[in-house]
């Protein structure tokens, strides 16, 4: 049984936020090499799904699993093993993007000047990467948070919006990100408006 | 150990149910035993040498002290069971308590003001056991401000359950801190311990700390009941019990 | 699969990263890092104008003004503590670094205090001028402001954690953090009085190194549970 227990597990989850049933007994498994599109309308839990399966928020019924574990059993290393990307670009606007992403991926593991600067260029902000991030504009600031979630050595990739302000340059740039690491055994559940053209035909999670 | 009482305690509809039939055990003793303590206070008991008949506000004063604590201990407990092991219905307790508690904190802080009038002539003097009562008053306030400043019932409960926690910790510390302070400026002591107390005295007194415990535990059972209806408006159990 | 992969860092190496992030950033804002500073002056100042100028006066008050004014500029710091961070999404990556998260709140409100505590302690020879204080009591009444402002800091953190997102949120932080921080108060005050008299304040301010040690070792276990409840 060596492919559910080497990925992600959701098991009869139920969410309330204030009076609202947010998730009504979700179950699902993403496995190695897996992209998940999570899709619903507005309002129907998404976020709140991304959330909980990276353990900011804590489900009143069911389980998160990871690697077969409970992922409360090892909150820390449950995190260094996943990517979290949410509406705010986890960037601080003094600090320019390069120096952004040396201290956030500084908190993970020893950081490679050389492996930032070109996943940098390669979305398309080399240029700019020594700008304070409050100048840079918001498709930017974007990029440079998906250069820190390509960068941060993580198996399971948890990205809420993750094209939002990008162009289709910067969408085609994330989507190749996707795919690589998904090829590298990777996985990855993100949430997106429309239809992700880019990624070819990525596994659909449903909320009602 | 068989600890299926405990989490049958902790469902709301049990909780209602018991709390509900627990009642009348609580309220009716209360009212007993502090109806007689009050008249054997009041009107039984003979008047202080010292300080004549002024002494007897201690029959409303220690009550409402001792209260003031217990109602913190009960809020704090309910408080970390509610954070460590998720239960809901001991944040209903907690927040139920806390009023109950600050009411209390501030009739001891009046009734020892009171006290103190006639043996100090001012109606405030920096003692050391009212001022600690003083700084357990913020404790409270500042449990309840936090609890009313969000939005999101399930944040308000956490973030005043740790708040909670982290005051009872400090408790002992702003104690000590304060009774030093007090020696270093040799403030007045009403409180001194009697060598001895004549029954006549202690009996009545033993009976309002009694009365006035019963009487919080009843205040409780209200309470809770009525968190517990806010809370679990939505929910099916209630449905029925409406019916 | 990568995950768990090479050269990982250690919880005391990602706190040291935290740290010079935070003090590259404080550094960009330094004028920021004044205001404190500059409210404290004014808050002691206050007292002379206030009372008298009369020299022996403004030295039986002067203990306690420089405490109260040092207790409630640290207030006034604790409000930007952690609200950048919720409102750009960097504290939420701190949450999910993988490091334990009390050692990475240690680091913050170390660097915080720092930040906050040592210009606060380097105005305080000007207050104290202010208030007619002789020069050598100056160094032991500086002593005790580094160890109480490092108190203030954490456990304002803990405070600064439970108040984020609510509306009013520093009024707030003050009136749950004075309580906890009366026997800093009551302590520092106590042996800054002592200092001002000639006297020795050994004893108190050694109470305040106990206090700073209890506060470091367990405020940040809070300030974690807190900021974790926070991003609920």
């Amino acid at each position: 049984m060596t492919e559910p227990a080497r990925g992600l597990e959701a098991l009869h989850l139920h969410l309330w936020r204030g009076d609202r049933h947010v998730l009504k007994g979700l179950s699902f498994s993403v496995g190695p090499g897996e992209l998940v599109h999570v899709r619903g309308p507005n309002g129907v839990g998404k976020t709140s799904l991304l959330r909980t399966l990276a353990g900011f928020l804590y489900p009143e019924e069911g389980e998160v699993r990871w690697c077969g574990q409970p992922i409360g059993a090892d909150r820390d290393g449950y995190a260094a093993a996943l990517a979290y990307l949410g509406h705010d670009n986890g960037l601080k606007g003094d600090l320019s993007a390069r120096e952004n992403l040396r201290y956030a991926l500084g908190l993970r593991h020893a950081v490679d000047p050389a492996a930032v600067t070109a996943t940098l260029e390669r979305l398309g902000v080399g240029a700019v990467a020594d700008l304070p991030a409050r100048s840079l504009s918001a498709g930017q600031r974007r990029r440079v948070a998906l250069a820190r979630v390509a960068l941060a050595r993580a198996s399971l990739w948890l990205l809420d919006e993750p094209f939002t302000n990008l162009d289709a340059a910067g969408s085609a740039a994330g989507a190749e990100l996707l795919l690589e690491h998904a090829a590298g055994g990777g996985m990855a559940l993100l949430t997106a408006h429309g239809e992700l053209e880019a990624i070819h035909r990525p596994r659909r999670l449903e909320l009602a | 150990m068989n600890w299926t009482w405990f989490h049958r305690l902790a469902s709301p509809p049990h909780f209602y149910r018991i709390a509900g039939q627990l009642l009348p055990w609580f309220a009716i003793p209360a009212a007993l035993l502090l109806l007689a303590g009050i008249y054997g206070g009041l009107v039984l008991a003979p008047p202080d040498y010292q300080q004549g008949d002024a002494y007897r506000i201690i029959y409303i004063h220690a009550p409402s002290a001792w209260l003031s604590l217990l109602c913190y201990t009960v809020m704090a407990t309910a408080a970390f069971v509610g954070l460590v092991w998720r239960i809901k219905l001991a944040h209903a307790v907690a927040a139920a308590t806390a009023p109950i508690g600050a009411s209390f904190t501030a009739l001891a802080l009046a009734t020892g003001s009171l006290w103190g009038r006639p043996m100090w002539g001012t109606w405030w003097e920096w003692d050391a056991r009212l001022t600690s009562e003083l700084i357990l008053l913020f404790l409270y306030l500042g449990y309840m401000a936090l609890r009313s400043a969000f939005d999101d019932l399930t944040r308000a409960d956490r973030a005043s359950a740790l708040l909670a926690v982290v005051g009872v910790v400090n408790v002992p510390i702003i104690h000590f801190s304060v009774y030093w302070w007090n020696s270093l400026h040799q403030g007045t002591t009403v409180f001194k311990a009697q060598p001895s107390i004549p029954p006549s005295m202690l009996l009545p007194l033993l009976m309002c700390l009694l009365g006035s415990t019963l009487l919080y535990g009843a205040l409780l059972c209200v309470r809770v009941r009525a968190e517990v209806l806010e809370r679990e408006r939505q929910a099916s159990w209630l449905a029925g019990l409406v019916k | 699969m990568n995950g768990a992969g090479a050269s990982v860092v250690s919880p005391g190496q990602a706190a040291l990263v935290l740290i010079s992030r935070e003090l590259r950033l404080a550094w960009r804002r330094w004028g920021q890092s004044l205001h404190p500073v500059a409210f404290f002056l004014m808050v002691t100042t206050l007292f002379p104008l206030a009372l008298s100028p009369e020299s022996a006066q403004l030295r039986s008050v002067a203990a306690g003004v420089v405490w109260v004014g040092a207790l409630l500029s640290s207030l006034l710091a604790l409000e930007t503590l952690f609200r950048a961070d919720l409102d750009d999404g960097t504290l939420e990556q701190v949450v999910l670094s993988g490091q334990p998260l009390a050692a990475l709140m240690l680091a913050k409100t170390l660097a915080h205090w720092l930040v906050s505590g040592l210009p606060l302690v380097a105005a305080t020879p000007v207050a104290l001028g202010a208030l007619a204080v002789p020069a050598v009591a100056f160094g032991p009444i500086m002593l005790g402001i580094l160890l109480g402002t490092g108190v203030l800091s954490f456990l304002g953190g803990i405070g600064a954690a439970l108040t984020l997102g609510t509306r009013r949120g520093s009024v707030l932080l003050s009136l749950l953090i004075l309580p906890m921080a009366m026997p800093v108060l009551i302590f520092g005050a106590r042996a800054a009085d002592l200092a001002v008299r000639g006297e020795p304040a050994g004893g108190g301010l050694l109470l305040l190194t106990a206090m700073l040690v209890l506060t470091v070792t367990l405020a940040p276990l809070a300030t974690a549970a807190a900021v974790r409840i926070c991003l609920e």
